[in-house]
Parts: C-alpha cells; structure tokens; sequence
C-alpha cells in the first residue's frame, strides 16, 4: 500500500497506526431495550412474585393482626400520605441518615488514611477499627441515651459508630491494594511524601473507599433505625422507627409492614441513586468494570 | 520540536556514572551479593543496552540508578533525575492518557497553561495524536507503552531508563516501538540505560551493549556496535554480532549448571 518512495520512520508510522486501529474496539452503551431485559425486567418479576405470595398466604393466615394484606399496608401508605405525614416520616429518617453519614465520611476518612499510612496509628486501632465493625451499633444506643439524653445526638453517636468503621477500614484495604508499581511510577515522577500521597495513593485506593463508603451507608441506616426504635420521645422528632413505634403501640400490623417496607425501600433507593453510580462510575473509568 | 526537547548536553561529561557499584540483600544464607563491582559511564546521548540472563540484578542495578534504592558499595551519580519507563505500563488507570502526561509535567513544576499543549505535543511524538483523552484500558499494549514513553520524557530528564519496556508486547508491535524508540532517541538526544534479556534487541537499538553475568552480576563484556541505524532486526550485521554476544552469554549461563 505504502509508496516504494518511504522513508523508514515513516513506514513505522503507517504500520503503527495499522496496528492501533487493528487492536482498538469500539465500546459503545448497549440499547435501551436491552437493558430493559437485562437490568430492569427480573428485578419487577422478583417484586411481583413476592406479592403474588404475599397475597396468596394473606387468606391462609387469615388474621390481619399478624399478616396485613398489601392492600392494607396500600391504604394505610394513602392514609399517612393524605394526613401529609409519610413524607415528614421519610424525610425525618433520610436527614438524620445523610447527615450522619457526611459526619461519618469527615471522621473515618482522615482516620482510616492514618491508619493506612503511620504504622504506629495502624498496630494500635487497626484492631479495634475491625473489632468495631463487628459490633452491632445498637449496642451502643443504651449507654448513647444514658450519657446524652434522648435527643438527636444519640441518633449521630450510634450513626457515627456504625459508618465510621466501614469508611476508615474501606479506605484502609483501598490503600492496601495499591500495586506497588504505582508508589514507584510516581516516586519516579516525584510524586513522594504528602503529594505521593494525594496524586497516587487516594486515587489509585478509590475503589476501595467507595466499597468502604457503599458499605458505611448500609451500617449507618441500620443503626439508625435501631436507635429510632429502641430510642423514643417526644423530642426526637419523627422517623420511620417511630413510624414503626406507632404501628407496635396501635397494634396496627399495617403500619408497621408499612414502616418496614419504607425503610427497606429509602435503603435500597439512596444506594441505587448514590451509591451505585458512584461505584460503578468509579469502576468503569478504569475498565474495571465486566460487561455483562 | 526537538529543539525543544533536545538538551544541553555539552554541560555535563556523563549522563549516568556508575563506579564499583556493588548491591547485597539480606537473603536466607546471609548477605546475598547481588551486583559485583559494576562501573558503566553512559555519555550524554548515548543509548546503551544491559544484557543479561536471569538473576544478573538488571532491574536492581535500574532501581539504584533511579534513586529508588541505595548501593551496598560505590557510587552512582547522574545528571539530574532519571526518568524511569517499566515493563508494564504503569500508567494510573484513573487519568486520560493525556492527563498522565500531564501529571509528569505539574509534578515537575510546569504551569498549568502549558500542560494541555505540551502533552499533546509529547502525545505527537509517540505518534498517538488524538489519544490525549483516551483512557488507559481503551488503548492496546502497544499504545500503553508509547503514553508510558511520553509519560517518561515529560520529566525532561537527560537520562531515560528502560526496565525491559517492550517484552510483554507482540513481536509485530516491538518492531515497530523499535523504530520508534530509535527515531525518538534521535530526535530528543536523551540518553538511554536500556535493560534486556533479548540480545537482538539490544544489538537493535544501542551503541553499545554491556553484558552482565548471573549470580552476582558481575560486567562480563562489552560491545561497541558500530551498524549504522536505521537498522533492522533482520540485517545481517544485527544477527551476526547477536550470535556472538549469544554465545558469551550461554557461556556464562552454562557456568551455573556445573556445580
């Protein structure tokens, strides 16, 4: 194809860009139809047949103080919301839940980098960092409402107890799995000390903080509604636990699949919104994530 | 562009001197002597291979020129801070091609409005134009290794090192990033500390060739070659001058079956 006329480098050139055209894949997003089938259809067919069990045991058990039926948990759902209580319910939860975890992120984010990086700092809380994690929060809510009273800051210890862990220890096995190729790319380059550190370290240990901070989510939502539930008064404002709480003191088994439900679906949905995306973003840009 | 590039060679008589440089590491029997007694001048612009078989200490030696570890024994100085270009890649995954390039150049203290167009000028010169906002799992083995190359001369270094930069590549490709290292060597003038284990290879590119022995390694010869480039792999010349220095080095390898 090429002239007879080339020069060598030239010839280089042309082969060279043969070959990066030859090895190079165009990646495109797959259609939407197909993403309907594959992502969206199974989880709306498992929903289904939970209902469609739900509603066939509903007769069986034939006792609504144990078992509502969905329609019941439907129009108590309508009922709140006509009250215009549901969203003050699910907002009270989520605010307390978000902030609680942007707390934990400030404090288990320094954490964890230090003991990442200070061998000192890892010997003497890198155990008890992991201990932490083990303990369920709502040990915590008891001696919580002793020393603070019954107020929000119960709500925060007990959040920041659960969240904190997850984050510093997700930053921690990010920092670990650094390949060691990277610390000497960039000391080479003069990336050393704390610019090392913010050019190399953090970026290349992403995707573990972002598994750390998907799990310190999940930690802080749970221990949220232990303390909700565990924790009641009047000064607490309102919560999906005391939705739950409300449901117990009623004797209203609808209000409390009802608040069951909406805590499972605000967990679900803030990862699916913020989480997911993020882990997935993150995961993507470097082409780690497997097409399926 | 190679005015750019180019640098001022003439100040300096060496680009990298070596002298009685010798390597130990605390190993199951004691001190392990890993490197014995090595001296190697690289002249400013020159491109010298290291050669050697398993267990010759290329990359240890590669890590102490670069300042990534210390000598037992001797000194190594060299005109400034080496650049230093891997087998793998080692390409941060998390940047664009072009934003690696650019991470070279702003921890090297470049202001941030030169960055964009001297990346892509670097990005020119390996030939991949258009690249600058590629992300590193997009490109194929071959174009890793050439941003990894443009990567290593944004540091501006008057000495490149290269730990084996072209063995996990098809042998299509290392041709072809043989030309090209060449052209580049050319055009910049930087100097090159090129390790191999593959003596074509090292015949190839360099202007001379310096052979290592395993377990310590010790200098075993040296060859000054003289083959005018461009060269080819296939040229006469590079296969007869391969044979001889593959003879010496079975020689050595062989030394290590007899005990």
């Amino acid at each position: 194809m090429a002239s007879t006329e080339t020069t060598p480098a030239q010839d280089a050139g042309s082969v060279e860009a043969g070959l990066d055209a030859l090895e190079t894949t165009a990646a495109g997003r797959p259609p939407f139809s197909q993403t309907f089938k594959n992502k969206i259809l199974p989880p709306v067919i498992a929903i289904a047949v939970v209902l469609v069990a739900w509603s066939l045991l509903h007769p069986v058990v034939d006792d609504p103080t144990k078992l509502p039926s969905p329609q019941d948990v439907w129009s108590e759902a309508e009922d709140q919301w006509l009250k215009g209580t549901l969203l003050e319910y699910i907002w009270g939860s989520v605010s307390r839940g978000l902030l609680g975890f942007l707390l934990a992120l400030v404090i288990g984010t320094p954490l964890g980098l230090l003991v990442a990086r200070v061998r000192f700092v890892r010997a003497a809380f890198g155990p008890i960092l992991s201990g932490l994690q083990s303990l369920p929060s709502v040990a915590w809510v008891a001696p919580a409402v002793i020393w603070l009273g019954l107020d929000n800051s119960v709500m925060f210890t007990v959040i920041l107890l659960g969240a904190v862990p997850s984050i510093a220890n997700g930053l921690v096995s990010g920092v670990d799995q650094v390949p060691p190729l990277f610390l000497r790319a960039g000391r080479t380059l003069g990336a050393t000390g704390l610019r090392g550190t913010w050019h190399i370290v953090m970026p290349a240990a992403l995707p573990g903080y972002v598994a750390g901070l998907k799990q310190g989510w999940a930690f802080s939502w749970r221990s949220l509604m232990a303390a909700e539930i565990i924790a009641q008064s009047p000064d607490m404002g309102m919560g999906l636990g005391q939705l739950l709480e409300v449901g117990r003191t009623n004797s209203s088994m609808a209000t409390v699949f009802l608040a069951i439900l909406l805590i499972l679906f605000v967990g679900i949905a803030i990862d699916l919104l913020i989480f997911s995306p993020l882990e997935r973003w993150v995961l993507r840009s470097r082409g780690l994530l497997v097409k399926s | 562009m190679a005015t750019t590039l180019a640098k001022a060679a003439e100040s300096v008589e060496f680009a990298a001197r070596l002298e009685h440089v010798s390597k130990s590491f605390a190993g199951p029997g004691g001190q392990q002597l890993v490197l014995d007694d090595i001296s190697i001048d690289v002249a400013p612009g020159e491109f010298v291979t290291l050669l050697g078989a398993s267990g010759c200490g290329k990359s240890t030696l590669l890590n102490l020129v670069a300042g990534l570890d210390r000598p037992t024994a001797g000194s190594i100085a060299t005109d400034g801070r080496p650049a230093l270009m891997f087998q793998e890649h080692a390409l941060f995954p998390w940047l664009t091609a072009g934003k690696n390039i650019e991470l070279a150049l702003r921890l090297r203290g470049v202001p941030k409005t030169d960055r964009r167009a001297k990346a892509e000028e670097l990005l020119g010169l390996v030939r991949l134009r258009g690249a600058y906002g590629k992300r590193v799992h997009e490109l194929s083995g071959g174009m890793r290794q050439r941003v990894a190359l443009a990567r290593a001369l944004a540091q501006e270094s008057n000495l490149l090192l290269m730990d084996e930069p072209f063995a996990a590549l098809d042998a299509i490709t290392r041709d072809v990033l043989h030309d090209e290292l060449t052209r580049i060597w050319a055009e910049t003038g930087v100097s090159v500390l090129f390790v191999t284990h593959n003596v074509r290879e090292a015949v190839r590119l360099a202007q001379r060739v310096v052979l290592l022995s395993s377990r310590p390694g010790r200098i075993a010869r040296e060859w000054t070659v003289g083959i005018p480039q461009p060269r080819r792999i296939e040229d006469a010349p590079v296969a007869e001058l391969s044979l001889e220095i593959t003879d010496v080095l079975r020689g050595e390898i062989r030394r290590h079956g007899q005990h």
